[in-house]
């Protein structure tokens, strides 16, 4: 795979905490339109990873590009997100004090500064875009619920509904199906990969299982380093992963 | 009617903005009414240290409602708005004095008598333009304004929040203070600005100047009212408590909170700003004890007392807390601080949210119960 298809690119990337390795030269390429699932044992740098690409934690050294030549080390995360870098959160981040459908605006593209946001009105293609997200995670019944009151995995989905009205091209998506019951997982499952048509998806789960539903390229982190790459089956076959990971 | 209709949406929204604007639209006619044209001896009629009491407390809740906007619905515990209210007392006081030229004990026409009394030759330049009261208006809301413009600026982008953030409002209205109980700062040092004659050539004590000051405040209050509904219930306003909720959450959407919360912050600050320009001229004095940091300290808990994020509930916090103060000052001044703590702590634990939040309080006391009932059935 070449850098230059690849709409997320991170190459050679490290960063420590006090000494502490999270990132060791990291490298990896994400296509456009692809849905790759990333695994790893705990304190893998799985997350570290998210925050580096969102402009949270600034890397030590090496390069992260979006698209050809866009370089997010220098950006922050207003403006990483504007780029259409769009994140859900490993504990349901949703605004519990609004509305599931204030939620879904507020994460509508578009209208992102002061004046436009005081005198903001709806017009009908924009409540045909939260609609529309509604239906697909499947609340459209709780529209005026206050988002607080939703259960686990409704919330997940309606932050997943927000990256849908947000509309990135890459969406990174952090331990989506934590605390899920089956049922939940299998409809986050087919919900995630819908959006893989029209996005790059990045998945971080712990859920084996729930990844093998949905992966067709799976990333294996391992003391924040690459440690293999490749199909699901390789993965299952390969001797370094089982010895750190799948082998427990 | 467009204009009419605006202000009519956001003054009767709900329940609670219904009964504040009813209750002030009455004040407004009824209390001056009752000064001017009843007479004195009449049991109805109203004191002129009265009227000049709730037009205190008017000021008093304008000031409350620039604390909750920032507070209740940014999330940001400013403990230094006395800082803004001052600094609009400040710019309306320096027109005051000039407004009296020569008819200061000195008899300067040019020089208030503070500077006479410390040798000034001239009139500092900071002091031009004051004799205009358009001018003297522009800087009413222009001083508070650049003020939290550049506080603001400077402590939203470097991301600081939360008690930090606390603590340097604490540290900004407490230099100023310093600053200004210097005497060679300009403004009148430890005894500030006072001995104000008139105001747009009104007699200020004449009954029909307080009357006139009464019911602008009254009408600032339902206008500042106005503005917070307006950017309260606005998307802006939706993402103020997006921020105050979450604020990391919304910068992944791509919003800069920094200016959202500037924004804010500069609006607050003007309108407490317009506060201390409409309660100078009413209390005929304005000094540096204004920037105490205790006076601030004092708003927060008016807005808590009252109940936070609602707007009419700061409201209400200034007039009770106000009206306690009155009553207890009168007869027991030294137990007032401890009388004022034990309503805060009071109120905190017992109704976190506030007077206005009794109602939802007790009513949801019982149904609690059966509501829960319901889900389990559903």
């Amino acid at each position: 795979m070449s850098p230059q298809d690849s709409i997320l690119y991170l190459n050679n990337v490290s960063v420590s905490f006090d000494g502490f390795k999270a990132i060791n030269e990291l490298s990896l390429y994400i296509d456009k339109n692809e849905l790759r699932c990333i695994i790893g044992p705990n304190g893998a740098g799985k997350t570290t990873m998210m925050d580096i690409i969102t402009g949270k934690t600034r890397p030590d050294e090496g390069e992260v590009y979006f698209g050809d030549h866009v370089d997010l080390t220098k950006l922050d995360e207003a403006e990483i997100a504007n780029l259409g870098i769009g994140r859900k959160f490993q504990k349901p981040t949703v605004f519990e004090n609004h509305t599931v459908f204030e939620n879904l605006s507020l994460a509508l593209e578009g209208s992102r500064n002061v004046f436009e946001n005081l005198f903001y009105k709806y017009n009908q293609e924009k409540l045909d875009k939260i609609e529309e997200s509604l239906e697909i995670i499947g609340l459209t019944a709780e529209k005026d619920r206050h988002a607080g009151e939703l259960s686990h995995g409704q919330k997940q989905w309606l932050e997943i509904g927000m990256l849908i009205t947000q509309n990135p091209q890459v969406l990174l998506v952090d331990e989506p199906v934590a605390g899920m019951t089956h049922q939940e997982s299998e409809r986050t499952a087919e919900l995630l990969t819908t959006l893989a048509e029209k996005h790059s998806v990045v998945v971080v789960e712990h859920d084996m299982e729930f990844v093998r539903s949905i992966a067709k390229r799976v990333t294996v982190l391992h003391q924040g380093h690459v440690l293999a790459e490749g199909s699901m089956e390789s993965i299952q076959n390969n001797k370094k992963v089982i010895e750190v990971y799948l082998g427990d | 009617m467009f204009k009419q209709s605006l202000l009519q949406r956001l003054l009767l929204s709900d329940t609670g903005s219904k009964i504040f604007t009813a209750i002030i639209v009455v004040m407004t006619v009824v209390v001056p009414a009752l000064n001017l044209f009843v007479p004195e001896d009449s049991i109805f009629y109203i004191s002129t240290y009265t009227m000049t009491l709730l037009g205190k407390y008017l000021c008093f809740a304008l000031l409350a409602l620039s604390v909750d906007l920032v507070w209740g619905y940014l999330g940001i515990l400013s403990l230094g708005h006395g800082a803004f209210f001052a600094l609009g007392g400040y710019a309306m006081g320096m027109y005051l004095m000039r407004q009296i030229g020569d008819r200061g004990v000195y008899g300067n026409p040019l020089l208030p008598d503070f500077m006479v009394f410390l040798n000034w030759e001239q009139l500092p330049w900071y002091w031009y333009g004051f004799d205009m009261f358009p001018f003297a208006l522009l800087m009413i809301f222009f001083a508070p304004g650049l003020l939290a413009f550049v506080f603001g600026w400077l402590a939203f982008r470097s991301r600081v929040t939360g008690v930090y953030l606390s603590i340097i409002t604490q540290a900004m209205t407490y230099a100023l203070m310093l600053a200004f109980f210097q005497n060679n700062f300009g403004f009148g040092g430890n005894n500030g600005l006072t001995d104000f004659k008139d105001l747009l050539g009104f007699n200020l004590q004449d009954d029909s100047t307080r009357a006139g000051l009464f019911i602008a405040s009254a009408i600032s209050l339902i206008l500042g009212y106005a503005v917070c509904k307006f950017i309260t219930q606005s998307r802006l306003g939706s993402i103020a408590m997006a921020i105050r909720d979450s604020e990391s959450r919304v910068r992944f959407m791509g919003y800069r909170d920094e200016h959202i919360k500037l924004f804010v912050f500069v609006i607050s600050a003007v309108l407490a700003g317009i506060a201390g320009a409409l309660y100078v001229p009413q209390v005929g004095i304005i000094n540096p004890s204004e920037f105490a940091p205790i006076r601030s300290i004092e708003l927060v808990i008016w807005v808590a007392i009252g109940g936070r994020g609602t707007l009419y509930g700061a409201v209400l916090g200034a007039f009770v807390v106000n009206y306690t103060k009155t009553f207890f000052t009168a007869f027991a001044p030294e137990a007032w601080l401890f009388i004022l703590g034990s309503i805060f702590v009071f109120v905190t634990i017992f109704m976190p949210k506030g007077l206005v939040g009794l109602y939802d309080q007790f009513r949801n006391r019982r149904p609690f119960k059966t509501r829960q009932g319901q889900a389990a059935k559903s």
